[in-house]
């Protein structure tokens, strides 16, 4: 076979790859969307779930995931638009910097499972929140910091030089140059970055079955951080490896359908704006 | 006069002083975990008191009621699932980056980025469940088996899964090659093909590796999906068939029975304390394939 014709077949094989690769996914979408939608319904997201009868709703397991995830957001936030500031803004090339990046890489790495293993002990069984929102929470911050971290440092990093020079020029602080012109700066960047961590922490399951537990409140929309915390990704687990009721797999086709709308939601319709903004800035464009 | 002093005192004051709450806050990042690998670690090396870590590496009889913690079923299930993931997972991934980087068009490349991201974000246990409806059945009819749970199902999962990090990450190293090599060797008579897999890829390599070696601390560290699907069976597989159970699917399945603090709790800690050094040496070791990139 000569050079000339193997160069065809890889071309081919090639395209043949991307379109595989957008196959699969095409197809993983499809199916979840085409026997999920079916199944929502007004009382399907509202109800109450049920242990042993048909036709439960997952309200409160709805409301408990953006519960969670505005709790851990609130907590990660602030910290992370620290870390990053801090690693983006002050930080020199010392053994404590080098360190502080090594540390958030590790994180990063940290299998989930581990990250909830580690709030059980802590916060279920250490400082006694018992299977809980709060358990939930606190221990989801640990999956979002690092990837907000490296956000925040990369938003801020992107914006030129000339911003800092000109504040700094017109005799305003260092803190007053970061917090006034920095910051509000990369705040596009950064809120897309939140919304992608918000994406995933709200499909994560590993880490909140042992900290926010599989239980729910008996209210809807009860707000005590203390009650049991599961989440809708957490019942989609729970449903298929336990569940005991008849129309188990209508209604984890339905959370699976909800999920992927979610997922759908935060990644375009959310930071489709931000983006816009970014580009109309002309940060991106280098 | 007076006044405008003291404002600025307290601007050189705010100026001086915040930035400890931004050190802090960084700082957070390290004692964070060290706190995971001193409690999750303290916690799961309170098992050597009653175990032989002869026995938990070494053996594969896992019985908690009988006192029997052997925990290598869980450690060849999650070494094998993770090898084989990335036996199917890598060849497509990096097929993929070179489809990306060298031959997609600029509207197909914006069709793939949110693409990728979207595998990124579909959530794991949605991953299990479409094996389960999809992958499953289809293996129980074309293997002839009653089950379909296995390192299998498992694996080729985790393969979907961790596509989107070796294709992104080798995309980028691809597209990092300098374009004085491919247009030498292109000028050398070399044709298209012959250029991309004896020049570029080579030179791209510590970074494919790269996304490897992260796609294979996501994959040994994934949960859900493979807890769905190897069939929880704590016993060494006999092929890629067999239910058997990985180190996080049995953390998953057996930490609701236990009682915290007993032997068998402890031993799921440490069963996890072993995932987090594999996953952290994963870490340390993509380091050095940056540092030798640098160089």
């Amino acid at each position: 076979m000569n050079a000339k014709t193997v160069n065809t077949i890889a071309m081919a094989g090639l395209w043949l790859t991307g379109c595989i690769v957008l196959a699969i996914l095409a197809a993983f979408l499809g199916y979840i969307l085409y026997k999920g939608l079916p199944v929502i319904s007004w009382s399907f997201l509202t109800g109450v779930s049920s242990d042993i009868t048909v036709g439960g709703g997952i309200g409160a397991q709805l409301f408990n995931s953006f519960y969670l995830l505005f709790l851990s957001l609130a907590f990660s936030i602030p910290i992370a638009l620290g870390a990053g500031i801090y690693l983006a803004e002050y930080a020199r090339d010392t053994r404590l910097t080098r360190m502080i990046r090594l540390s958030t890489e590790s994180l990063a790495a940290v299998p989930s499972i581990v990250l909830g293993l580690f709030g059980m002990i802590v916060f279920v069984n250490f400082m006694g929140f018992g299977f809980s929102i709060l358990g939930g929470s606190l221990t989801l911050v640990l999956l979002n910091l690092p990837l907000l971290v490296r956000v925040t440092e990369e938003s801020l990093r992107s914006i030129p030089d000339d911003y800092r020079e000109a504040s700094l020029a017109l005799g305003a602080t260092k803190l007053e140059t970061i917090l006034r012109v920095i910051l509000p700066s990369a705040l596009p960047g950064i809120f897309t970055g939140i919304t992608l961590t918000a994406g995933r922490a709200l499909g994560e399951t590993a880490i909140l079955i042992f900290t926010a537990g599989t239980t729910v409140s008996r209210y809807m929309g009860d707000t005590d951080v203390l009650a049991g915390g599961e989440t809708l990704a957490v019942h989609l687990w729970y449903l298929l490896s336990t569940g005991l009721v008849p129309d188990r797999d209508a209604i984890a086709n339905g959370i699976g359908a909800v999920l992927i709308l979610m997922i759908l939601f935060f990644n375009f319709a959310v930071t489709l704006p931000f983006r816009m903004l970014q580009s109309h800035m002309g940060i991106l464009k280098k | 006069m007076v006044m405008n002093d003291l404002a600025h005192q307290r601007r050189l004051f705010y100026d001086r002083y915040i930035r400890w709450l931004f050190i802090a806050a960084a700082f957070l990042m390290s004692l964070l975990i060290a706190s995971i690998i001193f409690f999750v670690g303290r916690q799961g090396l309170l098992t050597f008191a009653d175990v032989n870590p002869i026995e938990f590496f070494f053996t594969a009889r896992w019985a908690p009621s009988a006192h029997a913690f052997g925990a290598l079923s869980f450690i060849s299930g999650s070494f094998f699932v993770t090898l084989l993931s990335i036996a199917f997972g890598a060849p497509l991934g990096i097929l993929g980056a070179i489809f990306m980087a060298k031959v997609a068009p600029q509207w197909v490349r914006n069709i793939l980025q949110p693409a990728l991201q979207l595998y990124v974000a579909i959530p794991s246990v949605v991953y299990g469940c479409i094996g389960l409806v999809l992958l499953i059945p289809f293996l129980q009819s074309s293997f002839g088996v009653r089950t379909g749970f296995g390192i299998l199902s498992a694996s080729l999962i985790l393969a979907i899964m961790i596509l989107p990090t070796i294709l992104s990450l080798s995309d980028d190293a691809l597209r990092n090659v300098p374009p004085a090599l491919e247009e030498a060797s292109l000028a050398l008579g070399a044709t298209w093909w012959q250029t991309i897999w004896h020049v570029v890829v080579p030179a791209a390599l510590p970074g494919i590796l790269t996304s490897i070696v992260l796609a294979m601390a996501r994959a040994i560290g994934e949960t859900m999906a493979v807890q769905m699907l190897i069939g929880n069976t704590p016993l060494i597989a006999n092929s890629l068939l067999t239910p058997t159970a990985s180190l996080t699917s049995n953390i998953v399945v057996e930490m609701g029975n236990t009682m915290f603090g007993s032997t068998w709790s402890n031993a799921l800690f440490l069963m996890a304390f072993v995932l987090m050094l594999l996953s952290l040496g994963m870490i340390l070791m993509i380091r050095r394939l940056g540092q030798r990139r640098a160089v």
